[in-house]
Formats: C-alpha cells, sequence, structure tokens
C-alpha cells in the first residue's frame, strides 16, 4: 500500500480544496493517521473508497476519543536586555490547546487485502451538540459505531440516517465516555476501597477531620 | 409439638404396617418443591453455567426443574443469570411481577448479586435485590452448575419449611403481602429510584 503521504497527495489533488493532516503516531506502534476536515470529509471518504488502487472498501471500527482542555509548558529562548547588554534568556511560556472531540475510522481493504489507514475527525470544541459529518453514507458498517459515539460521547452526525442512543436509554441525558462525566452517587461499601473507589468513599461519607486528618478530605461539592 | 402436626414416631410405626400418613402442608410443599419451573431466561455468562445445569451432565431434571418457561404466567422461579444492567433492570422487574405467586427468586453470580466486578461502573445495576426480593444468592463469577444445584436444593429445603396455616404461615398466603413491585423508571442520570426501600435493607455500615 502506498504510503500516507502520497494518499495525502493523491486526495487533496482528487478534491479540491480539501486539507488533510498527518497526525504522527509516536508510541511502539508507530501508526500515523489522517485527519480530515469537517466540510470535505464525506468527499474524501468516498475517495478513500472508490479510489482503484486504494479500494478502502471496509471500515472495521469507529471508535470516540475525548480531548480535554490542556496546556503545556514550553521553555523557549528569548532575548533580553539584561545589565546593559543583550543576552538569550530561558523563558517558560504556557501554551493553551482548547479541548475537542475526536472520532477515530479504522479502513481496510477486502479487495486490495491492505489496510489499515486510520482516519479521524475532529469537532470544533467539547460543547453540547458538536458537530461531525457522518461516514454512515459511505460506509453502511459505522452506523451502529457513530451511534455509539453519539451516546457515550455525545458527537452529533450530520447525516446519520438514525442517531439515537444505542447503549443507554433515551431518557439518559449524560455522556458517560467523556472524562468530565461524574456518575450519580450511589457508592456502597467496600472493605478495601483503593484509588478512585477510595476518592468516591472519601466523597460519600461526611469528612472526619479528628480521624482521617484536615489533608486527605476531598472539598464537598 | 404445633398443632396438626403429627409424631414422627408413630408415623415411623404406622409406616412399618403399611399405613402412610401425611399433611395436606406436607403433601402441598413436596409437590411445590418438586416441580419448581424456572423463567427461561438469562442476561450474561451465568446464563451458559444455566443452560449446562439443564442439560445432561448436570441435569437439573433430576430435581424437577428441568421445565424452563418462556412465560413468566407459568414460571415459579426467576434465576437472575448474569450481569442485569440499568437498561435491562425495569424489564426483569416487570417480569417478576408477572409471575404469579408464590414466586422465587435465584440470585445467580456476582453481578447480579451486587453488580460484581460492574459495581463501580455506571451501567450496571448493584445487585437485583434492590428492586426485588431474593431468596437464595449464589456467589461465584460464573458459578457452578454444582452451585446452581445446591442453590436450588437450598430453595427446595426453604419451600419445604413453609407453613400453610397458623402463625408462621409463608408470606405468600398471607393477604396484604405484595407480590408486584414498582418498576423503575428511567431518569436522566440514574434509574428513579435508585433502589426500592421497602425491598432492598442493605446493612448499616458503622465507620470505625
Amino acid at each position: 500500500m502506498e504510503s500516507l503521504e502520497e494518499i495525502k497527495t493523491r486526495a487533496e489533488h482528487a478534491v479540491s480544496g480539501a486539507k488533510l493532516e498527518i497526525i504522527p503516531n509516536l508510541g511502539p506502534a508507530n501508526q500515523p493517521s489522517l485527519l480530515l476536515d469537517q466540510t470535505h470529509a464525506s468527499a474524501i471518504a468516498r475517495f478513500l473508497r472508490d479510489d482503484p488502487t486504494l479500494r478502502l472498501d471496509y471500515c472495521s471500527n469507529v471508535t470516540g476519543v475525548d480531548w480535554l482542555d490542556r496546556t503545556m509548558k514550553k521553555k523557549i529562548k528569548v532575548k533580553r536586555m539584561v545589565e546593559g547588554e543583550e543576552k538569550e534568556v530561558e523563558e517558560t511560556v504556557e501554551e493553551f490547546f482548547p479541548g475537542y472531540l475526536e472520532a477515530v475510522y479504522h479502513l481496510y481493504s477486502m479487495t486490495h487485502k491492505h489496510g489499515p489507514v486510520v482516519v479521524r475527525l475532529r469537532t470544533d470544541d467539547r460543547a453540547e451538540g458538536a458537530l461531525l459529518p457522518s461516514l454512515t453514507p459511505v460506509w453502511r458498517s459505522a452506523e451502529f459505531q457513530e451511534r455509539e459515539i453519539y451516546d457515550l460521547y455525545g458527537i452529533h452526525f450530520d447525516g446519520h440516517p438514525d442517531l439515537r442512543r444505542i447503549l443507554m436509554w433515551d431518557e439518559f441525558t449524560d455522556f458517560p465516555m467523556r472524562k468530565d462525566y461524574r456518575e450519580p452517587d450511589d457508592y456502597e461499601y467496600e472493605p478495601t476501597p483503593h484509588d478512585d473507589v477510595l476518592e468516591k468513599a472519601k466523597q460519600h461519607y461526611a469528612p472526619r477531620p479528628a480521624q482521617d486528618g484536615a489533608e486527605n478530605i476531598a472539598p464537598q461539592t | 409439638m404445633m398443632e396438626g402436626e403429627m409424631d414422627e414416631g408413630l408415623k415411623g410405626e404406622l409406616q412399618k404396617q403399611g399405613i402412610w400418613v401425611t399433611s395436606m402442608q406436607e403433601l402441598y410443599n413436596w409437590g411445590r418443591k418438586n416441580s419448581i419451573w424456572p423463567l427461561q431466561f438469562g442476561l450474561a455468562c451465568c446464563a451458559i453455567e444455566m443452560i449446562a445445569t439443564a442439560a445432561s451432565r448436570y441435569d437439573i431434571a433430576r430435581f424437577g426443574g428441568e421445565v424452563f418457561r418462556p412465560s413468566p404466567r407459568q414460571a415459579d422461579l426467576m434465576i437472575v443469570a448474569g450481569t442485569v444492567t440499568k437498561k435491562m433492570a425495569p424489564q426483569i422487574v416487570r417480569l417478576y411481577n408477572q409471575m404469579p405467586d408464590p414466586k422465587y427468586v435465584i440470585s445467580m453470580g456476582a453481578c447480579a448479586i451486587s453488580g460484581g466486578p460492574f459495581k463501580q461502573g455506571y451501567n450496571v445495576l448493584k445487585g437485583i435485590d434492590r428492586y426485588i426480593p431474593v431468596d437464595v444468592y449464589i456467589p461465584g463469577c460464573p458459578p457452578r452448575p454444582e452451585a446452581l444445584l445446591h442453590a436450588f436444593m437450598e430453595l427446595q429445603r426453604k419451600i419445604d419449611g413453609q407453613k400453610l396455616t397458623g402463625k408462621g404461615k409463608a408470606e405468600f398466603l398471607k393477604a396484604n403481602t405484595p407480590s408486584e413491585f414498582p418498576v423503575p423508571e428511567f431518569g436522566a442520570h440514574d434509574l428513579m429510584p435508585p433502589a426500592n426501600p421497602d425491598v432492598f435493607h442493605p446493612p448499616a455500615i458503622e465507620r470505625a
């Protein structure tokens, strides 16, 4: 199979105005992926499926990812006037990256027996009603999995034929796979709570500064 | 000796003479305990063990429980075999409500007892006893067929000990004992209510 760079240039050539980005993966898997822009996602998906040398006709897996807002501390060198002469000084700058939600598609070709090509779509923000174009019209197998992403992450897929909750009940209003999801407080006694469960236990019970020490008490919300 | 009960020694003596004496209650309970018809449904991996129990190797028919009924109207026993998700819980309670009295519940496996390995999750009910009364609990993940048979025999023992009249009369014979329980509603964040306080009595935890 051709490299991701070649796919990128050919796709950009085939779909005018489309802008793709290669997201590197620095982990041991070293599996980079293609980030599609929202407006041309469906046209590029069609190109990936129908192009005779690619023929990525099988979408094996669709999943969601939640990326929270984050700030990264970066050290940069700045020229400053120090004691009358110009010097290079290291300065720490905080860079803010706004959060977003992501849908990841894994594509294979049944015709040419190659793959996977990993394709990503990103929402503008993490707000309620974050929108992405649906790829179900291109790959029918994405239908249930896009519903699952809608159910658990709250991404709305524009153009999906039947977008409803699939695992949780219809009356449910939360999105449990989002990182800021807090489940209802139904903590039950555990003999040896640890990690997350210990945190839950502390939040569930009234604080006891005398026994536990004031620093062990989680703030009451 | 209770009123209406017969001396065991006299009974044995009569039996030696070829006279078999029994009481209505004994006969009735003997019939009931040897023809417990379970409701035919399974929820997760415990159901596979339940199927194995019903199949020829473990053969629940030896205890008269082989008639798995596909309708709650004909069932005496509900074996809650597997993980009860919050989405499934109202249907389980509804099925229980549709079973005729006397009815019994076996809570099979860690999930049906307490949520098991999924206890800390958001989508699994932390035990079916939050909504319906349970007669026998079987721990295990999943419990072996022998454990289910043991629970079945425990239930038979329980049925055998139920009295039809008098002061210690069985619960299901009392007119004011409820045989139906409210079906929980799907709420915005959780099932409403999260547990039925009339049924669910967890032990109070004393914090040392």
